[in-house]
């Protein structure tokens, strides 16, 4: 097995590709990150490991735009993730100049899963440590996007998705928990899966929220915190309803 | 402008921005990682000629390749869609080598160009600009819009400037956003508008179609509009005759409206009416 990781040009004998494996376990220890699609928005949210107190926090931004209509979050190398955004940057703009019209959500996520196939079939270069998110609304049809590609260099459209630490429970908190939502309630189903794997409060999640109008907006911890208190307060009522009538009030 | 920003190499392929400087591997000779596929760092040369006036020399030799554009074709943007109208005749120096010959290109159900300049450059163009169109449309899953078919074109011609190619042309359509017509040619001009004329007989055929334009006309009105200025340029202008075709684009597509020879138009405009002299003459030699 270990000779057939060292070059990954080579096939291993049954069939796999073992540098771009490696790449998905590089994936599987990055950050948690989610993104949920709405009717009006599309929310994406990561988690924000504990900032040293020395550290700049607002350097270390892990959701940004590609465009005034695309944006990205990713789990993985953030080196790796530095690179691949700053190409896509360039794309976007160059697909302005040539065709006059913004890209859509598909075509720049074609782009990038494009690149980091093209980095699984060349000599002597590793594949990109990440997955992205990418979401945006089409510049013509106005229709919210949620993608998701990985180091293999595939990619798929979703409802909603997560990747990154802990991401099969948070896939199987959205399974369960999914509907249609807009507005503020997909920002909650976004916090309420984020939260799953995550130690709550506003220091430790990152959110932004997508809209046609307003493009990319990040959210003030403040903000977080009240959203992570109503979800509390809602999950603590839900209990409550759940329990069985006491005892002392049938006497 | 932008274009000052691009690097002006001769590649058949679309402009591509100045990639290095973002280029994360070092970039080695037939490096796999660059993605233009040309080696940046080699240096783009040939010998040039020993003469005193390499200037005059330049200009010249540029003179000498530019062919004068011996056509009429017209376009316009009406209520009902786009008119795209031409001549037919092709001349070499005086020669008159084709009175036949399809200057409205179709380069997708949707959308149509026109030829003037160089034909094979034009034909050649056209087609590698509808081969182009077709691959957006297989990997975008819709049509490619005007604007961008524009620009495709345009960026080409562009990155062959200076080397001789002639070309002059419309690109007419109706996409998403509605009718669309553009102006391209070979310096790598683009225009958008609502009339265009290319070619020799232009200023007669501008002259038929500005005093004659309306924007709510009907498809046959449009249609006749265009079909007298092109009969109008072929009268004065030597290099254009043959047969005035004309298209009409409208949302479903383009349709082919008509093709009537000029020298019938003429007739047709400017009947014969014999002189009453002529009659009196022939009665005198009956009696």
């Amino acid at each position: 097995m270990a000779r057939y990781d060292r070059a990954i040009t080579v096939f291993s004998p049954d069939g796999h590709l073992f540098q771009v494996e490696y790449a998905l376990e590089a994936v599987r220890k990055g950050n948690a990150a989610v993104g949920v699609r709405g009717t009006d928005a599309i929310v994406l949210g990561v988690e924000k490991k504990s900032t040293p107190k020395l550290q700049d926090s607002r350097s270390v931004r892990k959701i940004v735009s590609l465009d005034t209509h695309i944006a990205l979050a990713c789990a993985g190398l953030k080196a790796d993730a530095r690179v691949l955004i700053n190409r896509a940057r360039i794309e976007c703009q160059s697909h302005r100049l040539t065709v006059e019209d913004p890209v859509t959500v598909e075509y720049i996520t074609r782009y990038i899963a494009g690149l980091q196939q093209k980095y699984t079939q060349s000599g002597g270069v590793r594949p990109f440590g990440l997955s992205a998110l990418i979401v945006g609304f089409d510049p013509d049809t106005g229709v919210p996007a949620l993608y998701q590609t990985d180091p293999s260099g595939t990619f798929s459209a979703w409802k909603a998705n997560a990747t990154g630490r802990n991401s099969n429970s948070m896939r199987e908190f959205l399974e369960k928990n999914y509907k249609e939502t807009s507005g503020q309630e997909t920002v909650k189903l976004a916090i309420r899966a984020l939260l799953e794997v995550v130690e709550s409060g506003g220091k430790n999640i990152e959110i932004a929220v997508m809209t046609k109008e307003q493009g990319l907006r990040q959210l003030e911890e403040a903000e977080i915190d009240a959203i992570v208190a109503e979800i509390e307060a809602e999950k603590a009522a839900a209990e409550a309803a759940k329990k069985p009538p006491s005892k002392d009030s049938l006497v | 402008m932008v274009s000052s920003l691009l690097p002006r190499r001769p590649n058949s392929r679309m402009m591509e921005l100045h990639l290095t400087g973002f280029e994360s591997c070092p970039l080695f000779p037939g490096g796999v990682v660059a993605d233009h596929g040309e080696n940046p760092l080699a240096a783009a040369s040939f010998q040039l000629p020993a003469c005193s006036d390499f200037d005059g020399f330049q200009k010249d030799a540029i003179q000498m390749m530019k062919p004068a554009k011996g056509t009429t074709t017209l376009a316009f943007v009406f209520k009902e869609g786009v008119i795209v109208a031409s001549d037919s005749r092709a001349t070499m120096g005086g020669y008159i080598s084709s009175q036949s010959v399809k200057k409205i290109v179709e380069i997708n159900p949707h959308m149509l160009g026109t030829i003037a300049g160089g034909a094979a450059d034009c034909q050649f163009w056209h087609r590698n600009l509808g081969i182009k169109c077709r691959l957006h449309e297989l990997a975008n899953k819709r049509r490619i819009s005007v604007t961008g078919a524009s620009k495709l074109l345009a960026n080409i011609l562009y990155s062959y400037k200076g080397m001789g190619l002639s070309v002059g042309t419309m690109i007419a359509g109706w996409d998403e956003k509605g009718p669309g017509l553009y102006y391209v040619d070979n310096e790598g001009g683009r225009l958008k508008g609502t009339r265009f004329s290319v070619g020799s007989g232009s200023p007669y055929a501008y002259g038929v179609l500005d005093s004659g334009y309306q924007f709510d006309m009907s498809v046959e009105e449009a249609a006749e509009l265009a079909r007298r200025a092109i009969y109008h340029a072929t009268f004065h202008d030597g290099a254009s005759g043959g047969v005035a075709s004309v298209y009409h684009v409208g949302p479903q597509g383009w349709k082919k409206l008509s093709g009537d020879d000029v020298g019938e138009l003429h007739y047709k405009y400017y009947p014969v009416i014999p002189t009453p002299t002529e009659q009196e003459m022939a009665d005198t030699s009956a009696a």
